[in-house]
């Protein structure tokens, strides 16, 4: 039952990637290309999804905890650091080049388009990078 | 190139989007964070980490074919980027930027900024930014706005 719904979480977020327009690079850099041909679609991506997770998270993080138990595993940091800012900066370089953010890529994969397979290849190695550079400090 | 505005459309996506990410934090208690799943899945940091991530994903995955069911056309693919190196080259930087700032747009730009955490209102503004930018860069200056 646990590992059902997660399958069924993963196919609804995916079916909103896909509805969307996230799963569309031409679509997602057009967005950004507010001086060309600009498409405010994914604004309303953004929106809709902010809506319903600001909304919903008001009411499932006020009960004591996950239906399938173990707490709720919410991220505490607070601080601002170069880490989280060059990385932002990096990550936005690399989605303006490419047109693909990991959780638009990741159910892209199911299209079994060859260029979604090497964007995400190449992404895992550079997130495996930065996990073996970190392990030499 | 351009593309159809889609607003009712990509609102949906949009509200679906949220209803998995809510469903998630009520279920198991977990953030809907495309770089953290992928990280999580593919190094756990605990020994129960894998399965709920690898059934996460699968879903992901099947996620097209079921639109295809809904819809009767899979989903419209049309890459930018003007060569498998290019496109591999930005896939790169998307993991290294992603794993520095410990977050993407579903983890920073979905569920932090809807618990309005500072770390991802700063993250997803700065990469809102830098992706601006570098779509401005490629289209209007490099090409002379040809593209």
């Amino acid at each position: 039952m646990k590992m059902l719904s997660c399958l069924l979480i993963g196919l609804i977020f995916g079916l909103g990637i896909v509805t969307g327009g996230m799963a569309n690079p031409a679509k997602v850099v057009n967005f950004f290309d507010i001086a060309g041909t600009w498409d405010p679609s994914l604004a309303f991506v953004m929106g809709g999804a902010l809506a319903v997770t600001a909304l919903g998270y008001r009411f499932v993080l006020r009960r004591e905890g996950p239906v399938f138990g173990g707490g709720f595993a919410l991220p505490t940091r607070k601080d601002i650091d170069v880490r989280l800012l060059g990385g932002s900066v990096v990550f936005g370089i690399g989605w303006g080049i490419a047109g693909f953010c990991p959780g638009g890529a990741l159910p892209t994969l199911g299209t079994g388009r060859l260029e979604v397979f090497v964007f995400v290849a190449a992404m895992i190695a550079g997130i495996l990078l930065v996990r073996v550079a970190g392990r030499g400090r | 190139m351009e593309t159809t505005f889609t607003p009712f459309q990509s609102l949906l996506g949009g509200c679906l989007i949220g209803l998995a990410a809510v469903m998630l934090m009520a279920l198991h208690g977990r953030v809907a964070g495309a770089t953290g799943i992928l990280s999580g899945l593919l190094w756990p940091a605990d020994g129960t980490g894998r399965a709920w991530r690898g059934a996460v994903v699968t879903g992901m995955i099947l996620a097209p074919a079921l639109y295809a069911v809904l819809t009767g056309a899979m989903p419209v693919v049309t890459v930018t980027a003007p060569s498998m190196a290019v496109l591999a080259f930005g896939g790169v930087l998307v993991g290294i930027g992603v794993a520095l700032a410990n977050g993407c747009t579903s983890g920073h730009g979905v569920c932090g900024m809807a618990r309005l955490s500072v770390r991802s209102i700063v993250a997803t503004l700065t990469f809102m930014v830098a992706t601006g930018v570098t779509v401005y860069v490629l289209r209007h200056v490099l090409t002379g706005g040809a593209a």
